[in-house]
């Protein structure tokens, strides 16, 4: 039987407020345990949670941004259960009206595009910490983490395959850096996600049911963890089981997902609206002054690459990946004017390169956007080779200055003047009467040859287009 | 000396008739020899000294308001910073607050004494003060009785004068049906005009903290103090506060008051409705005018309230796990057991009740049923207030159906127990002010409370309708025999 | 509506109280009781009215996004039940 799979994913976004979502603490990451957690996010009996405007701010982004239903008034529930990292006894949510509603997101995966639509999005609070390693036998709670606002991005169940559900994470995950509501920082838990995964007879309408896939937090691991999870159900189907709704837990190590039965107990969340804080009205003036401070969004800046810079469609996806290495690319091309297309090479390869290798963000580059620009307009100019640039950039990375510079200091300043490039080729030739008579006599491919000896004897410093020309004319014996 | 006011406290005060250190050693002693009453869960006499010498100097720097020096006894309910708060509970008995309430910082600000924490019902659910972890307060007036609840111990304690006034908080009545059974004035203000922060919860969206005083005029006082916006309360108002003295004495010529047919119905006790009418006798002589008005929907109160109540309250209790703070049972065997037991032990018997009502009305596939009928049933209840309010000023009518009963008239029977706050309920559910002022005695000398009710933050008016009456009455002033 | 035994051990649960199996049918018993009380409510045909959840017509007010708080870890774990390395300690959650 042919099977369809169908996913659908909930990501949980840590927003980049400097305070809680309810409480003066500090969201800082990596804070000595309990050291941030305040009388409210601790629950102590009497304290009440007060609304962070920023909070509400970067979900009105958000929806804005995915072209969602920003509603007027949402409702921030209770969602009930017991947890010793759940300080209240209960996490504030919003359950029936959450803040955005029914937005989407376009992804692209080989060449075509897709809608996924996102059902809704919420504000909630995180959870603490368990900390399961440090004592025998005892859990150890660490509330830093307890009341810092997430916003939970819920989509419709549009994914077919674990490629699109990588695509449309990826996408998901520039956005939100774009709009400055989250660092991204899977690895410290602010991008997380959750998959939730079913197959069906290709054909069927119905779905099929669904397992929850939770704690994958590598792009890489959404990629694997469902691909297993569709061969899991895939195969128990066919080996006639049948697929239990369940939550199960990827182990990245093994490769594998595994159910969480101590969690398998019915659940009853006993949503309420929470009577501590009343609806959150959102203002027409607070939108509109909100839709103004949306930077452009990557699609738009994309298609604005191609259009203004003439980029291909390849080349403007990479610079517009995220917005840092989009700004840096502006502002080299200010700097350079109608080089676009060879800074654009640049940065997608040796900065690109360089970045990857030394583990740099392009914010941390040593070489910056004005020094790019300056190296590239002593190509453009002839100053230099490409091949040279390659040196000079490496000793503007090591610190060595800017390419004016280094090219000063270093003396690689490319050669131009034709009647020196003739001399060289004249030395050469004479000292080389063999290959000349060989080429003369149709061995054309030991222009190479002569080309590599010229290089050579100019330390690479001759103009390659003059070269070319210069020594074709000289070989051939047609007079200057 | 405690039979004086406030006013008449504070101007000997000012004056350097006596200090306030002589004024609050003379009201711990009277606590002392009336620890019988268990008004108190927790005095602090070298910290309640340390707070009146340090009254003292303000008033002779002359940096002194109408409150300084003043001993004033707080609700074991409002976090103290460094002094246990209890809330009447075994969860709490160990429990030391390290921050104070909004309603306490107001209070230290206005160079307040706090003179001790008083008993009250278990997290403030009760009638009668008998689910206190620390044993029952007795009313003075009879001490076979109860003093009503929850904030039983702030009664009993002005009523028997061990401190000039006090604080309770009122989610269905706790403040004004105590003041009636044991003869003292007390004020439910309206939702969001004092602070929560600092309160232990009950129920989020009813729980209000309010004066509990001999005379409308020492409420005022004390409202002046304890009113206010509180940016750490996401559901307090930020409207100015009127300085409620000022209006007192304004005439009541010509007000309209509203007599809800409801409130005079079966149930009501004989002696306690002939009193009320003899107090409408009295509002009439003052030149008022008295309407007959209907709340449709009171009857519902009840119902209602037991459901929305229970269920806040069973959120709101959740937090008490023996993680962080306060009881933690001695042996669990794991997580489920350290719960389980804890919360078994921690909390009292009608404290689970409601938790347990609570958590029933929430579940799944009873919501709608429960939760979110009660929630339509509020929109009708105070829908019937605004129909009321648009044919008079005020409503009047009795506290509480009976005079304080006696220790264990009804805590076999939780329903009966509930339904000695058959008229003061559906003010919370409406949010609305509510007050009970002494309006005199059954035949077994037991007081009589009268309930006005205002329209939504119309304080003023409600302790302006009750002073005019104390000031041609004089029931407020009666003290129970032996104190 | 009457509660059985099975529904108030259901109840107990959710509410992590520990309930005695001798205790089971008083609940049960004293629990109906109350749900006879509230269902009252019944009598009274709500069809189209609105929930109040709040006596407040209001919005929500906000705050400044400003850390406004100091590290109080002493203070806050100096009354714990049990506290060690700046944790809350509780038995071992099973994952």
């Amino acid at each position: 039987m042919e099977w369809e799979t169908v996913i659908g994913l909930e990501v949980h976004v840590q927003l980049l407020t400097k305070s809680k979502l309810f409480s003066g603490s500090s969201t800082r990451f990596g804070a000595e345990p309990n050291t941030q957690a305040c009388a409210v996010d601790i629950a102590l009996p009497g304290v009440l949670p007060v609304m962070n405007k920023e909070a509400a701010r970067m979900a009105v982004k958000f929806g804005l941004a995915v072209g969602a239903t920003i509603n007027r008034r949402s409702v921030f529930a209770r969602k009930n259960y017991f947890y010793p990292d759940l300080p209240k006894g209960y996490q504030i949510s919003q359950y029936e009206l959450p803040v955005v509603q029914l937005g989407k997101l376009v992804i692209d995966v080989d060449g075509e595009r897709k809608e996924i639509g996102i059902t809704r999005a919420h504000l909630e609070e995180d959870a603490g910490k368990s900390l399961h390693e440090e004592f025998e036998g005892l859990t150890g709670i660490d509330l830093n983490r307890a009341g810092t606002p997430l916003l939970e991005i819920v989509s419709e169940p549009d994914m077919r395959s674990a490629r699109e559900a990588v695509a449309y994470l990826k996408k998901l995950h520039v956005l939100v850096r774009y709009l400055g509501i989250c660092d991204g920082n899977m690895q410290e838990g602010s991008f997380r996600c959750d998959a939730n995964v079913s197959v069906r007879p290709r054909g069927q309408h119905a779905f099929g049911t669904r397992a929850e896939l939770k704690n994958i937090n590598s792009f890489r691991f959404v990629e694997k963890a469902i691909e297993y999870e569709i061969a899991r159900q895939i195969d128990l189907i066919e080996g006639g089981g049948k697929v239990v709704q369940e939550t199960r837990l990827y182990d990245s190590v093994r490769n594998e997902t595994r159910s969480m039965r101590s969690k398998e107990e019915a659940h009853d969340y006993r949503y309420f609206p929470d009577p501590d804080l009343l609806p959150l009205q959102l203002e027409a003036g607070f939108i509109e002054e909100t839709a103004k401070s949306l930077p452009e969004l990557p699609d738009a800046k994309r298609e604005r690459f191609v259009r203004e810079y003439g980029l291909t469609a390849y080349d403007a996806e990479v610079l517009t990946g995220a917005h840092e290495i989009a700004d840096y690319y502006e502002a080299a091309v200010r700097a350079v004017p109608g080089q676009s297309k060879l800074t654009a090479n640049w940065i997608i390869g040796d900065l690109s390169g360089y970045l990857n290798r030394d583990n740099l963000e392009v914010t941390a580059a040593p070489v910056t956007a004005d020094m790019l620009a300056g190296l590239v307009r002593r190509i453009a100019d002839n100053t230099i080779s490409g091949k040279i640039a390659k040196e000079i950039f490496e000793a503007m990375w090591g610190g060595e200055g800017d390419a004016d510079a280094v090219i000063e200091k270093k003396g690689l300043r490319q050669i131009t003047d034709g009647s020196a490039i003739e001399r060289v080729i004249e030395d050469i030739m004479a000292q080389n009467p063999k290959q000349l008579e060989q080429y003369r006599c149709g061995q054309e491919k030991l222009f190479g040859f002569f080309v590599g000896q010229v290089m050579k004897a100019t330390q690479g410093k001759a103009n390659p287009a003059q070269v070319n020309e210069l020594l074709r004319k000289k070989l051939s014996g047609t007079p200057a | 000396m405690h039979e004086k006011s406030i006013a008449e406290l504070s101007k000997a005060l000012n004056n350097k008739d006596i200090s306030s250190h002589e004024l609050t050693l003379a009201y711990l002693d009277r606590i002392e020899a009336h620890r019988d009453l268990n008004a108190f869960v927790t005095v602090d006499r070298a910290r309640a000294l340390k707070q009146a010498q340090a009254a003292d100097a303000r008033l002779k720097s002359g940096q002194s308001g109408m409150l300084t020096g003043i001993p004033i006894a707080q609700k074991d309910i409002f976090c103290t910073d460094g002094l246990p708060t209890t809330c009447g509970s075994r969860m709490l008995a160990n429990f030391v607050a390290p921050y104070d309430a909004t309603v306490i910082q107001k209070f230290n600000t206005a160079g307040c004494v706090l003179l001790g924490k008083t008993n009250m019902d278990e997290f403030a659910m009760g009638s009668s003060n008998e689910t206190s972890f620390f044993g029952p307060v007795h009313n003075p007036w009879d001490r076979r009785c109860v003093p009503g609840g929850s904030s039983g111990g702030s009664a009993a304690a002005v009523a028997a004068r061990l401190a000039p006034a006090a604080t309770g908080t009122d989610t269905g009545g706790s403040i004004r049906q105590p003041a009636a059974l044991t003869g003292i004035t007390g004020l439910k203000p309206s939702y969001g005009r004092v602070s929560r922060y600092g309160m232990v919860a009950f129920a989020s969206s009813l729980d209000q903290g309010g004066p509990m005083a001999r005379s409308a005029e020492d409420a005022a006082l004390l409202l002046n103090v304890m009113a206010g916006f509180d940016p750490r309360d996401s559901t307090s108002v930020d409207r100015p506060v009127p300085d409620y003295t000022r209006t007192l004495d304004e005439s009541i010529v010509g007000l309209r008051i509203g007599l809800p047919r409801e409130y005079f119905g079966e149930g009501l006790g004989t002696e306690v409705g002939r009193m009320i009418e003899a107090a409408l006798d009295q509002y009439r002589k003052l030149g008022a005018k008295v309407v007959e008005v209907s709340l449709p929907n009171s009857r519902l109160a009840i119902p209602c309230y037991y459901v929305l109540a229970p269920a806040e309250a069973s959120s709101n209790l959740a937090r008490y796990d023996g993680v962080r703070y306060g009881y933690r049972a001695p042996e669990y065997a794991d997580l489920w057991e350290m719960y389980a037991k804890t919360r078994a032990q921690g909390f009292g018997a009608e404290v689970k009740r409601r938790i347990m009502i609570g958590t029933y009305a929430l579940s799944a596939g009873y919501y709608d049923a429960y939760y979110l009928k009660a929630q339509k049933l509020r929109r009708l209840i105070s829908g019937d207030f605004d129909r009321a309010f648009e044919r008079c000023d005020v409503i009047m009518g009795p506290t509480s159906p009976t005079t304080a009963f006696e220790f264990g008239s009804k805590t076999d029977d939780p329903v009966a127990m509930y339904l000695s706050d058959i008229y003061t309920i559906s003010v919370n559910l409406a949010g609305l002010p509510g007050m009970s002022i002494p309006a005199g005695f059954d035949g077994s000398r037991r007081p009589i409370g009268l309930q006005i009710i205002g329209r939504y933050f119309d304080e003023a008016r409600l302790l302006n309708v009750a002073h005019k009456y104390q000031q041609v009455t004089d029931w407020h002033l009666r003290v129970p025999e032996g104190f | 509506m009457s509660l059985d035994r099975t529904d108030v051990e259901r109840i107990a649960h959710l509410a992590r109280l520990e309930v005695g199996e001798q205790e089971l049918a008083a609940y049960a018993e004293t629990l109906s009781r109350i749900l006879g009380l509230i269902e009252q409510m019944n009598a009274v045909d709500t069809e189209g009215i609105a929930p109040m959840s709040h006596p407040l017509d209001a919005g929500l007010r906000f705050r400044a996004d400003e850390v406004t708080e100091t590290d109080q870890r002493e203070v806050f774990q100096g009354i714990a039940p049990s506290a060690q390395a700046g944790l809350y300690l509780v038995p071992k959650v099973i994952e």
